[in-house]
């Protein structure tokens, strides 16, 4: 109980003056870590500010009852590693020793996130190298060890995937990403600037609504500003059909992977109908210059609404037959079954967000647990399912798809009156801390920046669901065969730019 | 005369094709145009105009390998009888030459993959020869069959047996048979669910894998190689399954033709409306599709 209230509580999209942040004793806080994990606490952030000599580390837990807790801490030199303790750290505190170049210590694999080194540097000609370091490495004369990408057969993102294999079996797969480190938390220091909005539509390219809103509630943190009603729809609205087009790809490319197509080539086609749905709204399928600070740059007029709603009953027939073929299909069950599966415990330990937790079991729902926007007066159902497996993770698309759908037609049906969509913006509280929590179509997608005494980013701290499930991706292929790799990547299609940053 | 001429014009002309109808049958059961039925004809040409790239840590083996691997279907479909029609090589036992010519082509693919020394090629070659072992047995076995129930130990005598009259009389057998075949049929040229030949998916390719490194003309070669093979498996499995004989030379071509386009388009129904196996399923497929010939051995022995 002591280690909560040493923590400051906020709400989710709310500041925070810095001084009324505690800084505790470095001991203190690593020890308040491990011990608020135990309790039902998650980290949602974990960084370093480098300062003078050392750092200054911040951690930000979400916990119930719609409670975020924040304090913060010191360090020179050495930083011990709670890894041990706390799994859910481990990657965090690789950042740490990346980006504050502090020597974390204990640490069971210590290794670059991004960068060549841990003084951030790159190779002589920008090349990024992390596939040009140690890994994890079977031995014995009948192990063997296949390298996939950076650059991979498909046109995807570029990642580096280091298997151990005992003939078709895996035995560990490692994964290096940072092959798209653009630098973007770099580049916000001292913002915003007149770019930054475009910046983060760009963290990764198929979540622009999610991080864009994420940075916008950022904003209206800072300054106090709140958004007009109907421009909270409009952004729930957008979210929704944002998890809508991405879940109903997934489900084609699902498909695709297992070599089913019929539902591949239905699902592609009404992947594009949801993106048009999007453009319907601002003009961009991906939602590019939709969310705005202090509100959203595009209305929907009650003729678009009624439009949306009648395409939005003419896709849900053709995408419910699309996808129930999957589900009659033998052959496409006795794929998904039992594949990639991951524990509910390695789950919890790992700290995994979004659909992959879900698909775990696990009710974890920002929407839910810390609603912001439109989701304050109502959400969407918790969608849960067991199992952990493929089958899991594709149903629960289906499921949330379905929960989407129902959501938007009702948001669409009382439409607040046609009034403002923007809040005129005002200066930004000095000296704050803001946490910007969100449920985008991958998972909760978590800002947090910290302003100096003009009102300027002093720190900005992105996190991608990705940050966390890229581990699960690896951990679901332990004792799996290396042929299923790109089905149980596809259940979990994480980003490698969102990742990157 | 003119017959070796429609046999060769054929048998030179005709492959690409049968992918071309695959492609569309399945592009119509995915609400598709797809590609044009020309397709594989304009790739295959584009193919050889290109220039090849050849990794340093390769040898002579990794070009000859499509080399050897075309040559060797190329004869093998000279044994072929196509439809009512006589082969241009016709010898007792020349069923084994047959069957080890495509084995022989089958070893240049996998040791031009080795010879890479790339890891996915490697897997993609293990694969390769576990599969192809399970179904060689399958082809053994029904030329056994085949050759006891015709009398004759060479291709023509045995394929060009089969007629609706012995359909009448050994027709559980020839079932048996022809499922088996089908089998081998999709295995050996890696379509759905053994196979999948349009993924891009590195790590659950079979065949695909092995050819990765190949550019150019060689990559062409393995293309028209592999559009053959499917060729003349396919004429031999409709020997048995439509062993239909009209009276003119010329309307038998037609019916070898429209019957060849009719199995592609059962292929192409297969991939559509099914899923890839998981690949450690495959072996017990391909096991079971010994098991039916060996029932079939057995129906006819006895």
């Amino acid at each position: 109980m002591s280690y909560e209230l040493m923590l400051k509580t906020f709400g989710n999209g709310t500041r925070v003056p810095l001084n009324d942040v505690p800084e505790v004793a470095l001991e203190v806080f690593l020890q308040g870590i491990v011990e608020l994990t135990g309790l039902g606490w998650r980290i949602l952030s974990y960084f370093g500010v480098p300062e003078r000599e050392g750092a200054a580390l911040w951690c930000v837990l979400a916990g119930s009852h719609r409670r975020l807790g924040a304090f913060h801490s010191w360090c020179e030199g050495a930083l011990p590693s709670i890894t041990a303790a706390c799994p859910e750290a481990h990657l965090f505190e690789r950042e740490i020793a990346e980006q504050c170049g502090l020597a974390v210590e204990g640490h069971p694999w210590l290794k670059p996130v991004r960068e060549q080194d841990f003084a951030g540097n790159r190779a002589d000609d920008d090349q990024c190298l992390t596939a040009v370091s140690d890994f994890y490495r079977l031995a014995g004369e009948e192990a063997h060890e296949v390298a996939v990408g950076p650059v991979h057969a498909g046109i995807i993102e570029p990642g580096h995937f280091r298997f151990q294999c005992h003939g078709e079996k895996v035995f560990h797969l490692e994964i290096a990403l940072g092959y798209q480190h653009r630098g973007i938390e770099r580049a916000l220091v001292g913002g915003p600037h007149p770019a930054t909005m475009v910046q983060m539509e760009t963290i990764a390219g198929d979540t622009t609504i999610g991080h864009a809103t994420a940075y916008a509630m950022i904003r209206e943190g800072l300054t106090g500003v709140e958004p007009p009603p109907r421009a909270q729809v409009v952004r729930g609205i957008a979210l929704e059909l944002e998890r809508l087009a991405n879940h109903c790809g997934d489900l084609g490319a699902l498909a695709g992977d297992v070599g089913f197509l019929p539902t591949m080539s239905f699902c592609g086609r009404i992947r594009g109908d949801f993106l048009n749905m999007t453009a319907d709204i601002c003009g961009s399928r991906f939602g590019r210059g939709l969310i705005r600070p202090g509100g959203v740059a595009f209305g929907c007029t009650p003729q678009q609404a009624e439009a949306l709603s009648r395409r939005l009953d003419e896709v849900q027939h053709d995408y419910t037959g699309a996808v129930n073929l999957l589900w009659a299909s033998p052959s496409v069950m006795a794929r998904f079954e039992r594949t990639g599966r991951i524990s509910s415990d390695d789950a919890l330990s790992l700290n995994l967000v979004g659909p992959a937790a879900r698909a775990c079991g696990i009710a974890r729902d920002v929407r839910r647990d810390h609603p912001f926007g439109i989701y304050l007066t109502s959400a969407p159902p918790l969608v849960l399912e067991a199992g952990g497996d493929v089958l899991a993770r594709a149903r629960l698309r289906w499921n949330e798809s379905i929960a989407s759908l129902d959501f938007i037609r009702e948001r669409l049906s009382t439409l607040p009156d046609y009034d403002d969509l923007l809040t005129p913006g005002a200066p930004a509280g000095a000296e704050m801390l803001s946490v910007a929590l969100l449920e985008g179509w991958r998972g909760e997608i978590c800002h947090v920046a910290l302003t100096d005494k003009n009102g300027a980013f002093l720190h900005y701290k992105i996190k991608d669901p990705s940050f966390h499930n890229w581990s699960a991706l690896a951990m679901s292929l332990r004792n799996g065969q290396i042929s299923d790799f790109p089905l149980c990547n596809k259940s979990f299609n994480l980003s490698y730019c969102g990742f990157d940053l | 005369m003119l017959d070796i001429l429609i046999h060769l014009v054929l048998m030179v002309l005709m492959p690409p094709l049968l992918f071309g109808v695959i492609n569309r049958t399945k592009a119509s059961f995915a609400g598709r145009t797809g590609p044009p039925l020309l397709q594989p004809y304009f790739d295959l040409f584009r193919l050889f105009r290109k220039g090849s790239i050849f990794s340093r840590t390769t040898t002579w083996v990794f070009r000859a390998g499509p080399i050897v691997t075309l040559a060797a279907t190329l004869t093998a479909a000279l044994l072929i009888p196509c439809g009512n029609h006589s082969p241009l090589l016709s010898f007792n036992g020349d069923m084994i030459l047959f069957v080890y010519l495509l084995a022989l082509g089958r070893f240049f693919t996998t040791v031009a993959a080795l010879d890479t020394g790339s890891s996915f090629e490697g897997m993609g070659a293990a694969r390769e020869v576990t599969y192809s072992c399970l179904a060689e047995p399958v082809i053994f076995i029904a030329l056994l069959v085949l050759s006891r129930l015709s009398g004759s130990l060479s291709l023509v005598g045995i394929l060009t047996h089969s007629s609706t009259a012995l359909w009448m009389t050994s027709g559980a057998a020839l079932v048996m048979l022809v499922v088996g075949l089908f089998f081998v049929i999709l295995s050996e040229n890696c379509r759905i669910p053994f196979d999948d030949p349009n993924t891009h998916l590195e790590l659950t390719m079979i065949h695909e894998v092995m050819v990765l490194d190949h550019s150019g003309p060689a990559f062409g070669m393995i293309l028209y190689a592999s559009a053959l093979k499917l060729y003349i498996l396919g004429a031999f499995f409709l020997h048995l399954l439509l062993p239909l004989r009209v009276a003119g030379s010329l309307q038998d071509w037609l019916v070898f033709v429209m019957s060849m386009i009719l199995l592609a388009v059962a292929i192409g129904v297969v991939e559509s409306s099914m899923a890839r196996y998981r690949l450690v399923r495959v072996p017990q497929m391909l096991l079971s599709a010994s098991v039916l010939a060996a029932f079939a051995l057995m129906l006819v022995v006895r």
